[in-house]
This record gives structure tokens, sequence and C-alpha cells, in this order.
């Protein structure tokens, strides 16, 4: 192809990028870090109040005790999906895809349902008289979280069945037929084989809780806010733009370092 | 003894898979009930919610648009990609999925500073542009899939039968790549409808997407009549599955 007209067809599509998404977040950014010139002075105001500190250790928190939990869901029923037969296979990643591509407000939305003061836990607990009143699940960080890995499950699962079905099944009948139980057989070959496909998918589900908006909006209330959410009020309910502007860059650089963090890793496994 | 780490193995999975499925069984079961009460949440059958979908008709036409400019500019640039072997063409091809690497809600706040607050721009080129950016992304990477699974030297063949190249491409090359068109659309239409954070600074009065509306609706109070709609999504979900898996097999959307 000529060069010219290479030019040509990727031009109008780099050039919108750079119009309406990269100057756009300069314009954001910009301000952030001038303060009477150059500085970091907005950057250190933020890690020095206790407030915005309580809300980004909360969000690490979520992230992370969701991307774990759903490692520990994801693994075993992904290799349970990858072991199945062609149609078997084909409709358990439907019931994985379908939640993921439900819209996250309605997933949200069944969690009220099923933690709120009349929601179903609380009607069946009361039923039961395992309890005398109402308990109170929603608008916690407990409800936030389990949100959160409701959200992200679905995409630990799509990722790990991926990268589990490169494995050959002949490979752990081999260590089978050697003497390995089924358990050593998992822990010792199918784990360490789909170890990629485990950090892809806790770097997918890490950086997607960090960031997400409607799960800690819905289910978290206005006394559990995460940093999506602080970006949200700083600049729509108190008009603070550069205060918006400094938690965004924030959850880039977070966002960053998570992909570089986890690249970094897989690039180690691919050397030994 | 191997037998039954088995059964434990397909144990803990259904524990998994009731787990993602009883809530929105639940959901499902509240839009048919009778009762007043929030317990079995929902009086009667509201048609109420049917008229928010054609209330944000025009969000519907911007989407459109949205995905009509993206093809323009996308398909182009994944065939400019796919044709050559340029050093560069990694770094480009990040650059165009840049989008899906910056976190929604600051697309979305940075998009409403620059097109909303000093553009000024009308809500419908406002969210034209934004889910432009959403959609872009998916147009580039599964038509750019299926253009590496094309054999160039059918195009080739055309050219000699004395197609010019706009011809060749216009006769031989999307037709063949007419699948991942329809897969592009179906996820881009997916995601860019449930992209909450970017549509959600751009919206105005009128011009708001259902998912958007939803959510406003269900912070300040959430009645029974939820329910009906979510089973509503739940049965487009369904739907466009269905046809995802009728034209391309539904392991398309896992790539």
């Amino acid at each position: 192809m000529r060069k010219s007209l290479y030019f040509l067809l990727i031009a109008p599509g780099v050039l919108l990028l750079a119009v309406f998404l990269f100057y756009p977040l300069v314009v954001i950014l910009m301000p952030t870090f001038q303060e009477r010139g150059l500085s970091l002075g907005r950057y250190f105001a933020f890690f020095s109040d206790a407030y915005y500190l309580k809300i980004l250790a909360r969000t690490i928190r979520i992230a992370s005790i969701a991307t774990l939990v759903c490692m520990i869901f994801g693994v075993p029923t992904a290799y349970f999906i990858s072991r199945r037969g062609k149609r078997m296979k084909s409709f358990l990643m439907a019931v994985s895809i379908f939640p993921l591509l439900t819209n996250s407000v309605v997933r949200a939305f069944a969690w009220i349902n099923i933690l709120g003061r009349n929601g179903v836990v609380n009607t069946l607990l009361l039923k039961w008289n395992l309890i005398d009143e109402p308990i109170t699940l929603l608008y916690t960080d407990f409800s936030v979280l389990i949100g959160t890995i409701y959200l992200f499950l679905p995409l630990m699962l799509i990722t790990l069945v991926g990268s589990m079905d490169n494995i050959e099944e002949d490979v752990t009948e081999a260590a089978e037929s050697l003497g390995a139980s089924r358990l050593l057989a998992f822990l010792k070959i199918v784990l360490p084989l789909s170890l990629p496909g485990i950090l892809v998918g806790g770097t997918l589900v890490f950086t997607g809780a960090i960031t997400a908006y409607t799960t800690p909006n819905l289910l978290g209330g206005n006394k559990n806010m995460l940093l999506a959410t602080l970006i949200y009020q700083r600049a729509m309910s108190l008009s603070d733009w550069t205060g918006a502007g400094v938690i965004a860059f924030v959850m880039i650089v977070m966002t960053v370092a998570a992909v570089k963090l986890m690249q970094g890793a897989a690039g180690r496994l691919d050397r030994r | 003894m191997g037998k039954r780490k088995q059964y434990g193995l397909a144990f803990f999975s259904i524990l998994v898979f009731l787990f993602l499925a009883v809530p929105l069984f639940i959901i499902a079961a509240t839009a048919f009930g009778e009762a007043s009460t929030i317990r079995f949440p929902i009086k009667g059958f509201t048609l109420k919610w049917f008229a928010a979908i054609f209330a944000s008709r025009s969000f519907m036409s911007s989407l459109r648009l949205s995905f009509a400019l993206a093809l323009l500019v996308g398909i182009p640039a994944a065939y400019a990609l796919s044709k050559t072997q340029f050093r560069r063409n990694a770094f480009l091809r990040s650059f165009f999925l840049s989008p899906t690497f910056v976190p929604g809600i600051v697309v979305g706040y940075a998009l409403f500073q620059f097109l909303v607050i000093k553009l000024r721009m009308p809500v419908f080129a406002g969210l034209l542009t934004g889910h432009f950016l959403v959609v872009l992304p998916y147009i580039i990477r599964v038509v750019g899939a299926s253009l590496e699974q094309f054999d160039f030297s059918i195009e080739e063949v055309a050219w000699s039968l004395g197609c010019d190249k706009g011809q060749a491409f216009v006769k031989v090359v999307l037709p063949n790549i007419a699948s991942g068109i329809v897969a592009a659309f179906m996820l881009a239409f997916i995601n860019s409808f449930n992209n909450i954070p970017v549509s959600m600074f751009l919206t105005g009065p009128g011009v708001s997407p259902l998912p958007t509306t939803l959510m406003t609706y269900i912070e300040y109070s959430y009645d029974p009549s939820v329910s009906a709609i979510s089973v509503l999504l739940m049965l487009t979900t369904i739907v466009l599955m269905f046809i995802v898996e009728k034209t391309l097999g539904i392991g398309t959307l896992a790539k």
C-alpha cells in the first residue's frame, strides 16, 4: 500500500481521537498541576486529606478483595466449564456471558432487592426467627463488595476459560497415570499453566472495580463512596473541577500501574 | 478417590452458577408479582417504562449515528493496519484502542468539560461524540480480526480482472468481512447502550438513554416497576445473544 493512501485511511481516526479524547483529557488534567505556577500541591493536598485517603483505601480494599474472590470462585468453575463437552460448554458460556451483557443498573438493582430492609435475605431470616428486626446490609461496604464481585465474576470466568481451553487434557491425564491425584494434577499442572489467564483476568477485575460507577453509586449510597462516585460528586454536585481532575489522574495512574504490574509479572512467567 | 474430587468440583461450580443466576431470576419473578408491598415488588404491570424507551428515541438515533461514524472512520483504519507491516502499526493499534484504557468515568467527565462546558455542544452532538469513542475500539478490534483472516490475494485477483481499488474494496473485501461488522455492531451496541459513566455526563432533558434514566430513578426511589423494565432489558440481551449465536457463535462475544 502506498504511504500516502495509508496515512489518508488512518488520519481521520487519529485526528478524532486526538481532538475528542486526548485534548479533553489534557484540559481536565492541566489545571491539577497548576497552583501559582507548576506545582504538585493539589496532589499533596489530596494525599494528606483524611477523608480522601479513606475513600482511596476503601476503593483499593474493595477492588482487591473482589479480585481475590473472583479468582477463588473463577478458577475451579472455569476449569469445570473448559472440561465439558461442546454443547454443555457453549450453554455454560452463555450462562456466564448473559450477566455480563445485562445492564449494570439491573444487576445492582437485583442486589438491592436481595439485601434491602425488606429484601429476600431479611425476609427469610425473619421468617426463620433468626433475627428480630431487619439487619442493615444495603448501603454498606459489604453490599458494594458483593455487587462488585457479581459485576466482574463473569469477566473472570470468560478470560479463564479462554486460557484453560489451551491446556491439553493429555497433560493432566499423563500426570494422573503417573500417580498424581486429581487435585495434585490440578495444582501442579493446570494452575501454573493458567497463571497468565489468571493474571489477565485479575487485572481486568481490579481495574474495572476501581473505576466502576453504577455499583458503588446504587449499593453504597453517599456514606460509602469510592473514587468513581467521588469524581461525579466533586464535578457535578460541588463544581470542584480541579478536584475532580486530581481524582481522575489518580485513577488513571492506578489503572496504568495495575496493567504494567501485570505485564511485568507475565513477562517474568514467560522467561521462566 | 478421583471421582469424588470431580463431584466436589461440579458442586462448587453449580454454586457459582447459582450465584450468577439467582439474583436475575429474583428480579424476573418480582416483575410479575401482584402484591402491593415491596416484598413482592410490583403492583400489576405498568407500561410507563415502555414509554420511557420511546422517549429515549433521540438517544437511539444518536447511537446509530455514532456507530455509522465509527464504521466510516474505523473500517479504513483497520484495513490500512491489516494491509501493511509498518513497525508503528502496533503503536497505532493501541492508540485506536486507547478509549478502552481510560476509565469510563474519566472519559465522561473530560467530555463533559470539553464538549458541554467549553464548546457548548448540543446534547445530541455530545452523546454522538461520546459514544463514537466508546464504539470505535470495538470496530477496530473485531473488524481488524476478521480482516486478518481475509485472504488478500482474492482482492488482487479483482484488481487484475479490472476492478479499481475502490470497486475491489466494496465488491470483494466488504462482503467478506460482513460477519465481522455485524459482530462489531452487536458488541458496540451492547457496550454503548450499557455505558452509564459516559452517557450520564452528556445527557440532557429528553435525550437520556434508558439505563441512565433508570439509574437516576433508583437513586431516589425504587418502586417495583423497575423490575418490569429490568426484565425488558434482560429480554433485549437474550434477543441480541440469540442473533449473535445464529450469525457468528456466542464465542465471539468472549473475545
